[in-house]
């Protein structure tokens, strides 16, 4: 998305920003046809369209789609909003760029916490495993930042050993409790699939919640990256902007990875694809991040469906393996890294 | 370079052994220190005999059966005796590759499993087994390959305006991560028994080897051991700097080059038996040489600590949640990780830099 330097006029970005936001749309759109599309038994839009319309109420296409697809859809927007903007909220408030849910170990706590409260009794209704999840991410990224917030890699590295000790405990775990290892064997991978019966209404109300905090604290947000002293001086609380920020990310990862488990990277991707187009500014990053993660999220799962058509990628899976790369360029573009 | 905050070197006695033009010298600390070592990994390795699947045994009934009496023959001979083996010998082999690596690139982060090594050695593997359908050695030939390109893979991505201790680490961490990505979908691809086959083995288990596996692996590694055992004294040099090294009429680049394979070789060895197994190889060289009191990273004590680390979280991995065996990994996997956190965490608490 890059203007033409060799003198062309280009565009104010004021009037530009909307055009891109009206791309990303399409695009998120273009995502939504093909999850309902794509999969084991590919079905034509039209088909889609009146099992919708609830023509053929009863057919073969009306279930898949009202049945699977449909749910798992949903699923992954929110889920993908939710990881994409915990991921720009993280990134933007520490002022570090490798700052992400997966990476700093939040999913793993969430899911180490999860585990624990199965293995206790406790996780059975979905407030329960709600709260625990929110909970083990609360404490998890407490943790790291006390350890390795000096530098944004050590940041990354303290993260990834946490969430190390985490999920070999939590392995453990399961592998002691056959119940609680069925209950987690593909929950644990991070994936959609097997998701689509659950119901969502909970995890969607608290996501959608958290993304309007979310865009509620884009403005005090906004004014903190200019500093403390700025931002105190535009009238804003900044001890209080930064616990929103906190509490939000560790509702919106804890909820993510209650339904879907941990999916690294996404939080990672989302904000540098976003960054560019929004031009410095929070409330433009925050619409951007919106839509993409959603976008990035179905693609994932669109591609884990079609490389194994018989069974099912987990879409962390393919989120790593897309994401890590962005990681290294993320790195590298940090060029003079105090060593 | 600065030098890693540690304990300033001791000053030790040397003890130095000479048959004609071979000489061997060590400092007396770190002799010590490797005789205690040793004790430690057989005191180990019986306390494994003793135990293993969740049954006790006598020890002295361990000892009469080594010699060939007793009832216990069978179980201590053929199905525990293996696994312990396997445990020192592999544990030797990830903390000699571990020091070999951690001195190359003068980093205590530097290790194999960090940057990817054991995932692109199970990679190389698992090629083998899916696609190839060779026999051991195929499987050993790819697992090797596949370390070496992960490792090359890392190098060239965190080469940069400076090759800086940490990115290297979250280079390492981004290439881990995608080599897992595709080693769980090569798994998931793969037949129902492969992929249940590889399940255990994808965290690093020793549940369940027999000799016929650990011959060649064992054999194998006996022979790279020899490598930076010769090497030593030109290592030696080389940890006092570049420019001092070539002075004193080291050869830098084919050192480099010899110590690269056998460390590549030792870690893709033990992977292609016992899958990856991490941790072992970070913690062991930095450990033995707090242990030895060295002032640079010494092999005699990394190989031995590694030994005592990877036997005893066997032990544990058997014990801690008998009758459930967990994968040697597993345990591994968290003690290392706590170690890395007070590894981190002191250096936060130095306020000092990062790991140069």
């Amino acid at each position: 998305m890059r203007t033409d330097p060799s003198g062309r006029r280009t565009v104010p970005a004021a009037r530009r920003r909307p055009v891109v936001l009206a791309a990303f749309v399409l695009l998120l759109l273009a995502a939504l046809v093909a999850s309902v599309c794509v999969g084991a038994r590919a079905i034509a839009p039209a088909d889609v369209w009146r099992a919708l319309a609830g023509a053929d109420g009863g057919g073969e296409a009306y279930l898949i789609v009202h049945d699977v697809r449909g749910p798992r859809t949903l699923l992954a927007v929110c889920v993908g909003a939710a990881l994409g903007v915990a991921g720009t909220l993280v990134q933007t408030l520490t002022r570090n760029p490798l700052a992400e849910p997966g990476l700093l170990g939040v999913t793993s706590g969430a899911g180490f916490a999860i585990n624990v409260g199965g293995l206790l009794g406790l996780a059975g209704g979905q407030v329960g495993q709600l709260a625990l999840a929110s909970l083990g991410a609360a404490l998890t990224a407490v943790l790291v930042y006390t350890l390795g917030s000096a530098e944004p890699l050590r940041l990354v590295l303290t993260g990834v050993a946490l969430s190390a000790v985490l999920s070999g405990i939590s392995l453990g775990l399961r592998l002691t409790l056959p119940d609680v290892f069925d209950r987690y064997r593909f929950w644990s991978i991070g994936s959609l699939a097997g998701h689509e019966h659950a119901p969502l209404a909970l995890p969607a109300a608290t996501i959608v919640l958290a993304l309007v905090g979310a865009v509620l604290v884009t403005r005090p947000l906004n004014a903190l990256v200019l500093g403390d002293e700025a931002a105190r001086s535009l009238g804003g609380n900044v001890v209080r902007t930064r616990v929103a920020v906190l509490v939000l990310v560790t509702v919106l990862a804890g909820a993510a990875t209650a339904v879907a488990g941990p999916i690294a990277f996404l939080g990672l991707m989302v904000p540098h694809l976003a960054r560019r187009p929004a031009g410095g500014s929070i409330p433009w990053l925050m619409a951007y991040t919106m839509v993409l993660g959603p976008v990035l999220l179905l693609a994932s799962d669109v591609v884990a469906r079609v490389l194994l058509p018989t069974g099912e990628v987990p879409v962390a899976v393919v989120t790593a393996f897309a994401g890590a790369p962005a990681l290294i360029w993320a790195v590298r573009r940090r060029g003079r890294v105090a060593a | 370079m600065s030098r890693p905050a540690a304990a300033p070197p001791v000053l030790t006695r040397s003890v130095v052994l000479r048959m004609g033009s071979w000489s061997f010298r060590a400092g007396r600390r770190t002799l010590v220190v490797s005789g205690a070592l040793l004790v430690a990994a057989m005191g180990v390795g019986l306390l494994g005999l003793c135990l293993g699947g969740g049954s006790w045994t006598a020890p002295g009934e361990v000892l009469a059966a080594l010699a060939g009496q007793g009832d216990s023959v069978v179980v201590v001979r053929e199905w525990r005796l293996p696994r312990v083996v396997a445990g020192l010998v592999f544990g030797a082999a990830l903390g000699l590759s571990g020091a070999v690596f951690q001195s190359l690139t003068r980093n205590p982060l530097g290790s194999p499993d960090v940057v990817g090594l054991d995932a692109g050695a199970y990679t190389g593997a698992l090629v083998a087994i899916t696609v190839l359908g060779g026999g051991a050695a195929t499987l050993a030939g790819s697992s090797v390959v596949g370390g070496l390109l992960a490792a090359a893979a890392v190098y060239v991505l965190s080469l940069g305006s400076r090759l800086s201790g940490l990115r290297l680490i979250v280079v390492g961490i981004a290439v881990n991560a995608m080599l897992t990505a595709l080693n769980s979908w090569i798994v998931l691809r793969a037949d129902l028994d492969v992929a249940i086959a590889a399940t255990g083995w994808s965290s690093g288990s020793l549940n369940g080897l027999d000799w016929d596996e650990i011959a060649v692996p064992i054999a194998v590694i006996a022979a790279l051991a020899l490598l930076p055992a010769a090497l030593s004294p030109a290592m030696r040099q080389t940890a006092l700097g570049d420019e001092q090294a070539v002075a004193s009429g080291v050869r830098l680049n084919p050192l480099r080059l010899l110590l690269v394979l056998a460390g590549v070789g030792c870690t893709a060895t033990v992977t292609a038996a016992a899958g990856p197994i991490m941790f072992i190889a970070l913690a062991a060289p930095q450990i033995g040489r707090l242990l030895a009191g060295t002032a640079g990273v010494a092999l005699a004590p990394a190989a031995l600590v590694g030994a005592v680390l990877l036997s005893a979280a066997d032990v544990v991995a058997q014990v801690l949640l008998a009758p459930v065996a967990l994968p040697v990994g597993v345990v591994t996997t968290v003690i290392g990780g706590c170690y890395l956190i007070t590894l981190l965490a002191g250096k936060a608490r130095a306020g000092g830099r990062s790991a140069a």
